[in-house]
């Protein structure tokens, strides 16, 4: 048994978690601005946003990773400005797979957060206003510390959305290994050459890592209904 | 002296709704706001903490609060707002609510003490009762040393106890520090015991304005006993009808012939009256 988990490479897997790690990071930082306006506003161009917001979890992965491809290859004015003024290729490399992912998993950030801010007692962020406090000081200070499910949740699937992520990351980052071979990738090409062994030791450690991340959550927002009674 | 002249279009529960408020407050006074259910009452507090638009000015003193150009935003008004659900932050303890407002140690400490929370100053809020989380509502709306202070109904979910305790906490703090004050509620002796002046909306207007004395007196000088209630039930004994009303908070049994009887809806608002001649205080 042991020689197994000895012998298989890890590779993939660092890059799985490395990958949802760096997304996850960047969207909660462009998410929560977004997802505490949408949650505040009511002008018309809400709507909108919101379907653009959404439209990842629509569109087949391998519509979004098609057009990502063409907007970003060597031959978009994108992809020729970021080699030309950073020196940097955005397809068939890492930094091209952590673009195509933030678009892929934006939606799974924005809307348990949006949700989350929308379900706070508007008297509460009222009486902060009244406080003297700004809009802004008000969600970091108030808004943010009272949906701490919402944001757990955001996190957490965010995370394991991307570590999932498939016909995007092969279409945009191919199969490169040390690269762009992540998890997914990586068991997809062992049922090809079929290497069932090796695939169900893979699919065997993902099942068990996502299982456990998801019961930390859930306990996690257990212990917080009790303590805040949110 | 506050003066406010405001018109708002409201869409209530009875329609199309023009809320056309002309009023003038002296500073330090204790108003009572008081009306039917959808008459504006919230609306109009809330104008005057500037979370909703409306046409009109209002002015404190020398400062301007409204007018056709500008709207001061809330953050800039010193107002403290009484919510009837409290709004506590449930992520900081009693005494953080209230710090939050103002890094005023001494000041919360002191409101606290008056309001004999000093025990529970590190509790969260949801580990406390509805009266205790009222009290912290109220001295968080008392931390900035309001210009105004609001309160939206701020006893109608507490008992008949707890309103009572609440209510000298209430006078107790309008003494000490003086500041004037709009309070929405609808129980007479509430209004009678704290307010200096009432002044009733319908549909947006004002129609009463006066002192809580003769505007909540049913019977002006008459020595007669009035009481509104509600019909709960019309029993027959024998060769009388003995109709049980509710009024206020007790019930009580009255003799009514059968003409009376015939008049009579079950459920409907009564009104019994009868000559008060000395009838008999006692202390309970």
């Amino acid at each position: 048994m042991i020689e197994i988990f000895q012998s298989i490479e890890y590779e993939p897997f660092l890059l799985s978690f490395k990958l949802a790690g760096v997304t996850t990071l960047i969207l909660f930082i462009i998410s929560v601005p977004l997802a505490w306006y949408l949650s505040q506003t009511s002008s018309r161009v809400k709507p909108l946003i919101e379907s653009l917001t959404a439209l990842p979890i629509v569109l087949p992965p391998s519509v979004l990773g098609f057009y990502i491809l063409v907007a970003l290859s060597q031959n978009s004015p994108i992809g020729l400005f970021f080699e030309d003024v950073f020196g940097v290729k955005l397809v068939f490399n890492f930094t091209g797979l952590v673009v195509a992912s933030c678009f892929y998993s934006l939606p799974f950030m924005v809307q348990p957060l949006q949700g989350g801010f929308e379900s706070i007692n508007k008297n509460m962020l009222e009486a902060s206003y009244i406080s003297g406090k700004s809009k802004l000081e008000t969600m970091i200070k108030v808004a943010l510390p009272n949906i701490k499910p919402a944001l757990m949740t955001a996190i957490i699937v965010t995370f394991a959305h991307t570590v999932g992520e498939f016909g995007v990351v092969l279409m945009v980052g191919g199969s490169i290994p040390g690269e762009t071979k992540v998890a997914s990738v990586a068991i997809y090409e062992m049922v090809e050459i079929m290497d069932y062994k090796s695939a169900h030791i893979y699919s065997a450690i993902m099942v068990i890592i996502s299982f456990l991340v998801l019961l930390s959550v859930y306990i996690f927002n257990g212990r917080q209904s009790k303590k805040f009674g949110i | 002296m506050i003066k406010i002249d405001i018109n708002k279009k409201l869409h209530g529960g009875h329609g199309e709704m023009d809320l056309d408020v002309n009023l003038e407050i002296k500073q330090g006074d204790f108003v009572a706001l008081s009306g039917q259910s959808g008459s504006g009452k919230t609306t109009l507090l809330r104008i005057l903490a500037g979370l909703e638009d409306s046409k009109g000015r209002v002015k404190i003193g020398d400062e301007l609060w409204q007018d056709e150009k500008m709207m001061l935003p809330s953050q800039k008004r010193k107002i403290g707002f009484v919510f009837q659900d409290y709004a506590l932050f449930p992520n900081m303890s009693v005494e953080q609510n209230l710090l939050f407002v103002k890094k005023d140690q001494a000041l919360a400490k002191h409101l606290l003490d008056l309001t004999q929370l000093s025990e529970l100053k590190d509790r969260l809020p949801n580990t406390l009762s509805g009266g205790q989380k009222q009290r912290v509502s109220l001295c968080r709306a008392m931390m900035n040393r309001p210009k105004l202070l609001l309160m939206d109904e701020p006893l109608s979910a507490l008992d008949p106890a707890m309103r009572t305790k609440l209510q000298s906490e209430i006078l107790a703090l309008h003494k000490e520090f003086g500041t004037t004050t709009i309070m929405v509620s609808h129980d007479p002796s509430e209004i009678y015991r704290l307010a200096s002046r009432v002044v009733v909306l319908n549909f947006g207007k004002i129609i009463n304005d006066g002192l809580p004395k003769d505007v909540l007196l049913k019977t002006r000088g008459s020595q007669k006993f009035s009481f509104e209630g509600e019909l709960l039930d019309i029993v027959k004994v024998d060769v009388i009808n003995i109709a049980i009303v509710s009024i206020g908070q007790q019930l009580v049994e009255v003799v009514v012939s059968d003409n009376e009887v015939k008049n009579l809806k079950i459920g409907q608002s009564v009104s019994l009256s009868t000559k008060a001649f000395t009838p008999m205080i006692q202390g309970l």
